[in-house]
C-alpha cells in the first residue's frame, strides 16, 4: 500500500477550499485514501469524507501521512502530492 | 388578541401574517420502520430537496454578498454528500430499522459534537454548519411547517423570531419581509440594523415566547411605538390600518422632497448622508436622497473567510460603491473588528471583554499589514472620487500618526509603481471612545474631520454593554454625559476649521435633530431609510432656535429629561 508523508503549508490548513480540492481529487480516482495527522497523532480517517478530514484539524505547517489502496492507488497519491506541493494552486 | 411591548427598532406599521423563524428546534421522533429500502429512498429525495435549497442559498449569497460568502454554502453541500456520515445513517436505517429523521440526527449530532470540541476555534464553529445541514434535511423529510428555513419565506410576511444572526438573514428574500419582530436583541442589534436598511418596521426585545405564536396568525407590528399584536380584533385591525395610512402619507410627503438639500429655516445647510454595508445599501442610499455615504462598514470583507482578501478583489468591491455614488462623498471606515468575532487569520482570539480589547485601530501595532492592505485597495478604487478614510476605535493620537505613516508609505509605493490612485483623500477618526472626545483638539494636526459613533460612545461613557439586554435600556445616547462629549468634540473641531459628522443611531433620530443642529453638527449619517424624515425635520428648524435648545438640553440631569424636553418642543 503506497503512502507519503507531506507537510501542509497552506494558510488555511486542510479545510475550506483546500479541503474541497483534496476530496474532489480523492473521489475522482478508483482508490481509497486514508489520512493521518502526524503532528497531532489524529487519524487515520477516510480521505473522501470532508467531515472526518476537518476533524483531523490539520493546520498550517502540520505534517500528514496519506496512504492509498486500489486500482489507481499510485495515481491518486501523485495527484494529491501535486496539489499539496502547489500549495493548492496558490503557488 | 395578545399584545407585547418591545423596543422600537425601525419605524412604520406592518400588518400581515406571522412567519415564525425558529430554525434551531427540530423535534425528531425515533420510530421503527418496516421497509429500510423505502426509508432510504425517502431520505435520498429529502437530501435532493435540501441540495436544491442550499444551491439556491449559495447563488443568493454570491449575488448579494460575493464569492467568499457563497463558500459557506459550498461547504454545506459537501456535508450533505459526506460518504462517512451517509454510511453511518444508512447503517442505522438498515441495521436498526429506525426512521431517517432519527438516523440523520444521531449521526450529524455526533459529528457536530466532536467538531465543537476541537481546539481550533474556526473548526469548532463549523459544528453550527453541521447542525444547519442536519436540520435542513430533517425539515425536508418531515415537510413540517414549523421552523421553516429562511429560504422558504415565500409570501410577504412579518418575520417573528427569537433573534436573528447575520447568517440567518442571507436566506431571506428581502422583498418578502413586511416587518421583523424578535423576542431578544437590543435596538442596535443586527435585526434592527437590517430592518432599517430594508426600510421595514421592526421591534426588538418583544418579550414574547416564540412557541406561543401561531404560524400565519394575523400580526400588527407598530415600529413607531414598539408594540406587536398577535390576532387583533376587527376594531384594532381597523385602527392599525388607519395609522398605517397616516404614516405612509407622511412618508410619501418626505420622499417627494428628499432629493432637495437639507436647509434650515434661516438658510444653514447640513449634509445628510447614509450608513452602508455594501453596494445594495449604496443604491438604496442614493434612492432615498442621501447626499453621499458617511459610514461604509467594511467588516463583511473580512468575516466568514479563512484568508485575507486579495487587494485587487477588495478594490473592485470598493469601486462598485464608488461608481454607484457617482462623485458623492464616501467615508470608509477601516476594519472594525475584535474578539467578539472569531477570525483566526486576523489573529483574533476570544476575549473576556472584546469591546474593551484588541479591536479596530488597536490592531495596528501587531498587524500593520491589515491596514496597509486596506489603504492600498482604497487608494486604487478611489480614483476620481471624493474618498474619505476614517479610523475606528481611536483612543490616542499615536494611533493616528502611525496610520498616516502607513497610508503615506502605501501611497508612495503605488506612485512608484506608476498606478493611478485617488487624488485627494480626506483623513479622519471616529470619536467613540471618551478619551478621543476629551482630547479632540490634540487630533487637529492629523485629521480633516471627526465622525461621532454614538452607539459605542454611549456604551463606553455610561459603562453599559449594549448587547446585554438587562442593562441595554440604560444605553441612551440622549444622556447629557454623552451629549457633552459630542458638544466638546464639535467645539474643538470647529475652532480649527475641521468638520464633524455623526454616524451613530442618534443621527437618524428626527427628535434629536434640533439638538444636533444646535450643537453645530455638519454631517448627519444614518440608515438610508431615515434620510427622508431627517431631512424633513431639519427644514422645520432655525439654527438660532436650535442653539438655545442645545444649551438647555445640555443642562438637564438625565436622558429621560432630555427626551421629554425634546418631545415638548415646537419647531421654529
Amino acid at each position: 500500500m503506497p503512502e507519503m508523508k507531506i507537510c501542509v503549508d497552506h494558510q488555511s490548513g486542510l479545510h475550506a477550499r483546500p479541503l474541497a480540492q483534496f476530496v474532489k481529487i480523492v473521489k475522482s480516482y478508483k482508490a481509497t485514501v486514508q489520512v493521518k495527522n502526524l503532528t497531532s497523532g489524529k487519524g487515520p480517517v477516510n480521505g473522501a469524507s470532508p467531515v472526518n478530514l476537518m476533524l483531523l484539524s490539520v493546520t498550517m505547517g502540520n505534517e500528514i501521512c496519506v496512504s492509498s489502496d486500489g486500482e489507481q492507488a499510485d495515481e491518486v497519491l501523485k495527484a494529491l502530492k501535486a496539489l499539496i506541493e502547489s500549495n493548492f494552486g496558490e503557488g | 388578541m395578545r399584545q407585547y411591548q418591545g423596543l422600537p427598532a425601525s419605524s412604520g406599521i406592518a400588518i400581515g401574517p406571522a412567519w415564525i423563524y425558529n430554525p434551531v428546534k427540530v423535534a425528531v421522533k425515533v420510530e421503527s420502520i418496516q421497509d429500510p429500502e423505502k426509508e432510504w429512498l425517502r431520505l435520498m429525495s429529502a437530501v435532493n430537496l435540501a441540495r436544491n435549497q442550499i444551491q439556491a442559498l449559495e447563488e443568493r449569497a454570491r449575488l448579494n454578498f460575493g464569492e467568499n460568502e457563497a463558500a459557506i454554502f459550498e461547504a454545506h453541500l459537501e456535508f450533505l454528500d459526506d460518504v462517512d456520515m451517509m454510511s453511518g445513517v444508512r447503517g442505522i436505517i438498515f441495521n436498526q430499522s429506525l426512521n431517517a429523521e432519527s438516523a440523520i440526527e444521531t449521526v450529524f449530532n455526533e459529528f457536530a459534537r466532536e467538531m465543537s470540541e476541537l481546539e481550533d476555534a474556526y473548526l469548532a464553529a463549523r459544528a453550527q454548519d453541521l447542525y444547519d445541514v442536519s436540520h435542513r434535511i430533517i425539515r425536508c423529510l418531515t415537510g413540517g411547517d414549523d421552523g421553516l428555513a429562511a429560504s422558504l419565506l415565500i409570501h410577504p410576511s412579518i418575520i417573528v423570531a427569537d433573534d436573528l444572526t447575520p447568517s440567518d438573514t442571507v436566506g431571506f428574500d428581502k422583498k418578502k419581509i413586511l416587518g421583523i419582530c424578535t423576542a431578544k436583541g437590543g435596538p442596535t442589534s443586527h435585526t434592527a440594523i437590517l430592518a432599517r436598511s430594508l426600510g421595514v418596521p421592526a421591534i426588538v426585545s418583544g418579550s414574547f415566547d416564540i412557541a406561543d405564536v401561531e404560524s400565519e396568525i394575523l400580526t400588527v407590528l407598530d415600529g413607531n411605538e414598539g408594540v406587536v399584536m398577535f390576532g387583533p380584533t376587527i376594531n384594532e385591525l381597523n385602527l392599525a390600518k388607519e395609522k398605517r395610512v397616516e404614516w405612509e402619507s407622511q412618508r410619501d410627503e418626505q420622499m417627494l422632497s428628499t432629493n432637495r438639500p437639507a436647509i434650515t429655516l434661516d438658510g444653514h445647510v447640513v449634509e445628510v448622508v447614509a450608513n452602508i454595508g455594501g453596494i445594495d445599501d449604496a443604491k438604496k442610499a442614493v434612492e432615498m436622497g442621501a447626499e453621499g455615504v458617511g459610514l461604509f462598514r467594511t467588516e463583511f470583507l473580512y468575516l466568514d473567510r479563512t484568508e485575507l482578501l486579495q487587494t485587487s478583489e477588495q478594490a473592485s468591491i470598493y469601486r462598485g460603491v464608488v461608481d454607484v455614488l457617482a462623485g458623492r462623498p464616501l467615508v470608509v471606515r477601516t476594519l472594525d473588528i475584535g474578539g467578539d468575532k472569531n477570525v483566526p487569520y486576523l489573529s483574533l482570539v476570544s476575549e473576556a471583554n472584546p469591546f474593551l480589547g484588541w479591536r479596530g485601530i488597536r490592531m495596528i501595532r501587531e498587524r500593520p499589514d491589515l491596514l496597509a492592505n486596506q489603504f492600498e485597495a482604497l487608494l486604487l478604487a478611489g480614483v476620481g472620487s471624493d474618498l474619505r478614510i476614517m479610523l475606528p476605535m481611536v483612543s490616542g493620537v499615536g494611533e493616528v500618526i502611525r496610520a498616516r505613516e502607513i497610508l503615506e508609505e502605501v501611497r508612495q509605493s503605488l506612485i512608484a509603481q506608476g498606478k493611478p490612485i485617488a487624488e485627494k483623500v480626506q483623513f479622519g477618526i471616529m470619536v467613540e471612545v471618551p478619551s478621543a472626545a476629551l482630547l479632540a483638539e490634540h487630533f487637529v494636526p492629523y485629521v480633516d474631520f471627526y465622525s461621532i459613533g454614538t452607539n459605542d460612545l454611549t456604551q463606553y461613557s455610561l459603562a453599559v454593554d449594549r448587547t446585554n439586554e438587562r442593562v441595554a435600556v440604560l444605553a441612551s445616547p440622549f444622556n447629557p454625559a454623552v451629549l457633552k462629549l459630542v458638544a466638546m468634540t464639535i467645539e474643538a473641531a470647529h475652532k480649527h476649521g475641521k468638520w464633524v459628522g455623526m454616524c451613530g443611531e442618534l443621527a437618524g433620530e428626527p427628535s434629536a435633530v434640533p439638538l444636533l443642529l444646535g450643537m453645530g453638527l455638519d454631517e448627519f449619517s444614518m440608515a438610508p431609510a431615515s434620510v427622508p424624515p431627517v431631512k424633513q425635520a431639519i427644514r422645520k428648524w432655525s439654527l438660532e432656535h436650535c442653539k438655545e435648545v442645545a444649551r438647555e438640553a445640555l443642562d438637564l440631569p438625565g436622558s429621560s429629561e432630555v427626551i421629554k424636553f425634546l418631545k415638548g418642543l415646537t419647531p421654529s
